[in-house]
């Protein structure tokens, strides 16, 4: 057997004594298309970052276990090290300078010199760039790809899709190159590109080079893969050659977890003949890296509807979208009347209300008192809390006997009402976040990942209001990456992928069917169980 | 009694007990010198009524998130031409007093509504962009006293006819006419009781604004903007209204500071109004993102008497006249200082 090109072996790494990889071993041989798949915090990034020596790395103490490069024990230190012993990454992220011309992006920093006068008495810094070589080169390693992109062309006018093309020409254009990493590539590509760009993967492949390819897109790692490695939780569940899974094995593996849903459960029959509070109707949404790009959704009155999906794929658009934070379009009805879109105030007339996923950004005022933060909304909306008179002075009594009745009933814990919100804990914020919205006395309310960094204990009072508000006859739509917490409480979930809506699924669906969903797989298009044909 | 003394303690702060402390000591010393404290406080007060209500002007444009007002000298020509107004048709006493307010709040609101919607186009840079609009209008002013249409012989230059002078004397028209309103002489001390008055009226009002809806509404819109979106607020509309109200009590601030000071300085006059309140109220406490009405009176209380105990004294201390470059290090120190800091309200 020959020697692997990549090894990692007992991969383990803690931040600040949270365990986010453990025992992780990955195999890579040469010529080989091994794909790393798993849910976002799987811990495919903490583990390329690993890789690349990248400093959120050393600067946290380092990691256990071995990396092995062609046999020999490697720690690298900076992703310069990385590059050196022959590793190259294209990242999610374009890193193309979009003045420069193709050639001079490929050559970035490795250019081909010669020398002149100045440099023979001034040293190399000084040579003239070889301009016809570097087009040379340039031209091989799109050629090598197949592509036939002018070199001579700045970045700036090329269309989305090229640019991952120039980017894997420059890893390639590396006279050393022998592992390449793709960290998503084919996330920004349309279907034809996606496509071509494959067979481009396979191309290189061919050519020697090994690929690690980081992906969420099922039906490419049956396409492409030689091997397979499912991460999740920041452990490795399985891995092993292509032929040994099935796209729903794949699914299964990623999501599978133990949940608790006894709670909703039966409650997806008492909808039967319950009204449509909220109709949404091609709803697009212009959210940067979250874009809704068309969704058809009801809502019914009293449930709990969790939307789910990948990050990046637009399912936190869809409310911002209704609250009018970003640019939206399309129809959306609430018991019949149109809620107008980008105008924030009318949807908050109409009696929606919103705990955004922002919670320091949008959620609060950091820097004003918990009092004020919790009735702010309502006073402004609602003229609440105000006393009587034409001059609408506010009324401090009344806040602080609101604020301190929410501060028992949402177990909020701090030095009392006048404590200013930037001090509290993640949890505790969150808790004045949703003391706020229930304070506007909501019909129907959306909340966007409640649960998002703060602390078990608090994670379960959370959740456990949002049930409470619900049993008060409020609508719910809860928008959460964690599949668990959504299964635990929602009536239905929909799952969102690349921006549209995948599908809806009881909680109590198995898990490969939420993978599928979230893979992009529709239900009637992947029979459970199918082999992949390769 | 030991919660409620650090209780004042916290909400003084630091910085104000130690100019505090430092005052106590000049004033100290000057009662060992041939200067009269009587006299040196009761020109302090004169000048905290004077120059109050320019500090108070930049409490609600720090609210409404745009920091401190820099472009005050904007609101100050408003007041100026109020003036003006009021001394062209040579009225008297509280009338012209009057007359000039009612010329000058209604150019202070055009002029600062206008002002507030530059700075919406330039969020972030209000201070700067501030700064130089300030400069900008004094320069374009002098320009308009040249030709304005003024035709009372005491404004214009004697030689020539057309163009106003430099300094004029309200001592003739309604010159001290607040501070001349219900004055108390108290152990040799003059209490200016109607300019007093008037600032403590103004400073209710504007406390008053600031608890009510749409002062609460700015204040969100200054400390979060995106919160106050998703609360429904708009933030533009809000931005206006505390610029332009800052830009009228500047105006106001202007009429009132005219008749206490007994002259009004056009051309260059107004160049500088802006920065001894920028001091006084982060002297105050204030910083560039909180300021309450507490602020601008206790900044202009400690400011004010600061500057005046401290030059009679150290003229008398040191030979030569060095207050005057004392008063520029001191005045431009804090507010290089406060500048510095992000944090205030309770940290300052």
């Amino acid at each position: 057997m020959s020697v692997p090109v990549l090894e990692m072996k007992k991969i383990s790494k803690s931040f600040y004594g949270t365990q986010v990889l453990k025992d992780i071993d990955l195999r890579v041989n040469a010529g080989e298309i091994h794909c790393l798949v798993g849910e976002n915090g799987a811990g495919k990034s903490t583990l390329m970052n690993i890789l690349f020596g990248m400093s959120v790395i050393t600067d946290t103490g380092g990691y256990e276990g071995d990396l092995l490069v062609n046999g020999d024990h490697v720690a690298f230190d900076s992703p310069k090290a990385a590059i050196g012993a022959g590793i190259g990454m294209v990242h999610q992220e374009f890193m193309l300078l979009p003045g420069f011309t193709v050639t001079e992006n490929i050559k970035l920093n490795r250019e081909s010199t010669k020398p002149n006068l100045f440099s023979r008495v001034l040293g190399k810094k000084l040579e003239t760039l070889d301009r016809k070589q570097m087009a040379a080169d340039a031209k091989a390693a799109l050629d090598k790809l197949g592509m036939n992109i002018e070199e001579w062309v700045t970045v700036a006018g090329l269309p989305v899709g090229y640019l991952q093309f120039v980017e894997i020409a420059r890893e390639i254009d590396k006279q050393n190159l022998q592992l390449l990493v793709l960290d998503e590539p084919t996330a920004v590509l349309t279907e034809s590109e996606a496509e071509q760009f494959l067979d481009v993967v396979r191309r290189l492949a061919k050519s020697g080079i090994s690929i690690l390819f980081i992906t969420h897109r099922l039906d490419e790692v049956m396409a492409v893969a030689d091997a397979i490695t499912i991460l999740k939780d920041g452990e490795l569940v399985q891995s092993g050659p292509t032929q040994e899974f099935t796209i729903a094995q794949i699914a299964e593996l990623m999501v599978g977890r133990k949940v608790d849903t006894s709670a909703r459960l039966g409650a997806e029959q008492a909808r039967e003949g319950k009204k449509k509070v909220l109709e949404i109707r091609d709803l697009r949404v212009d959210m940067p890296g979250e874009r809704l790009r068309g969704i058809d959704l009801d809502v019914y009155e009293g449930e709990i509807l969790g939307i789910g999906g990948l990050a990046g794929h637009g399912k936190i658009a869809l409310a911002n979208g209704i609250m009018g934070l970003y640019p939206s379009r399309g129809q959306v009805r609430y018991e019949g009347t149109e809620v107008p879109l980008n105008n924030p105030r009318k949807a908050l007339d109409l009696g929606l209300a919103f705990v955004s996923e922002d919670r320091r950004g949008v959620g609060l005022v950091l820097e004003d008192s918990i009092a004020n933060n919790i009735v702010l909304t309502s006073m402004q909306t609602q003229d609440k809390f105000l006393k009587p008179g034409p001059l609408k002075l506010k009324d401090q009594k009344q806040i602080t006997a609101h604020a301190l009745e929410s501060i028992k009933r949402f177990d909020i814990r701090c030095t009392g009402p006048d404590q200013i919100v930037r001090r509290l804990s993640g949890g505790n914020q969150q808790k004045v976040c949703l003391a706020r919205a229930f304070t506007q006395n909501p019909r129907l309310f959306f909340v966007s990942e409640p649960t998002r960094g703060i602390d078990v204990g608090a994670k379960s009072r959370v959740l456990e209001l949002i049930v409470e508000l619900n049993r008060m006859g409020v609508t719910v739509v809860i928008t959460s990456s964690e599949l668990a917490e959504l299964r635990s409480i929602s009536d239905r979930i929909a799952i969102i992928y690349e921006g549209r809506l995948s599908g809806i699924l009881p909680p109590d669906a198995p898990d490969v069917e939420y993978g599928l969903l979230m893979a992009g797989k529709s239900l009637e298009e992947v029979e459970i169980g199918e082999r992949p044909s390769k | 009694m030991k919660d409620r003394v650090s209780k004042v303690y916290h909400g003084f702060g630091l910085p104000r007990l130690i100019i505090s402390a430092f005052l106590l000591t000049l004033i100290i010393v000057a009662a060992g010198t041939e200067l009269s404290v009587p006299g040196l406080l009761s020109d302090a007060l004169v000048r905290i009524g004077q120059n109050g209500i320019y500090v108070l002007a930049m409490v609600p444009s720090i609210q409404a998130g745009a920091g401190l007002n820099f472009g005050l000298p904007l609101g100050v020509i408003a007041g100026m031409v109020g003036v003006l107004v009021s001394m062209e048709n040579s009225l008297l006493g509280l009338g012209g007093f009057a007359v000039a307010l009612l010329v000058a709040i209604p150019l202070g609101v055009v002029a600062g509504y206008l002002y507030s919607l530059l700075l919406n186009r330039v969020a972030g840079q209000e201070m700067m962009v501030g700064t130089y609009v300030g400069f900008s209008i004094v320069a374009g002013m002098c320009i308009f006293w040249l030709m304005a249409p003024f035709k009372n012989p005491a404004l214009i230059w004697p030689v020539g006819g057309q163009g106003l002078r430099v300094t004029l004397t309200l001592a003739d028209t309604f010159g001290g006419t607040l501070n001349n309103f219900l004055n108390v002489k108290l152990f040799g001390l003059t209490i200016p009781t109607g300019l007093l008055l008037f600032y403590a009226l103004l400073a209710f009002l504007l406390w008053l604004f600031l608890r009510s809806k749409p002062g609460v509404a700015m204040e969100v819109v200054g400390r979060n903007p995106r919160f106050a979106v998703a609360s429904g607020l708009n933030i533009n509309a809000y931005r206006s209204v505390g610029i332009t109200l800052s830009t009228v009590l500047a105006a106001v601030g202007y009429v009132v500071y005219a008749q206490s000071f007994g002259f009004a300085q056009l051309y260059n006059g107004p160049l500088m109004t802006a920065f001894p309140a920028v001091a006084a109220v982060l002297i105050g406490g204030a910083s560039t993102r909180e300021a309450k009405v507490r602020h601008a009176v206790i900044g202009v209380v400690l400011f004010q008497t600061l500057l005046t105990v401290a030059m009679p004294v150290t003229n008398q201390l040191i030979e030569g006249n060095i207050s005057e470059i004392a008063r520029v290090i001191v005045s431009n120190g804090m507010i290089l200082y406060a500048l510095t800091r992000v944090t205030g309200g309770e940290q300052a």
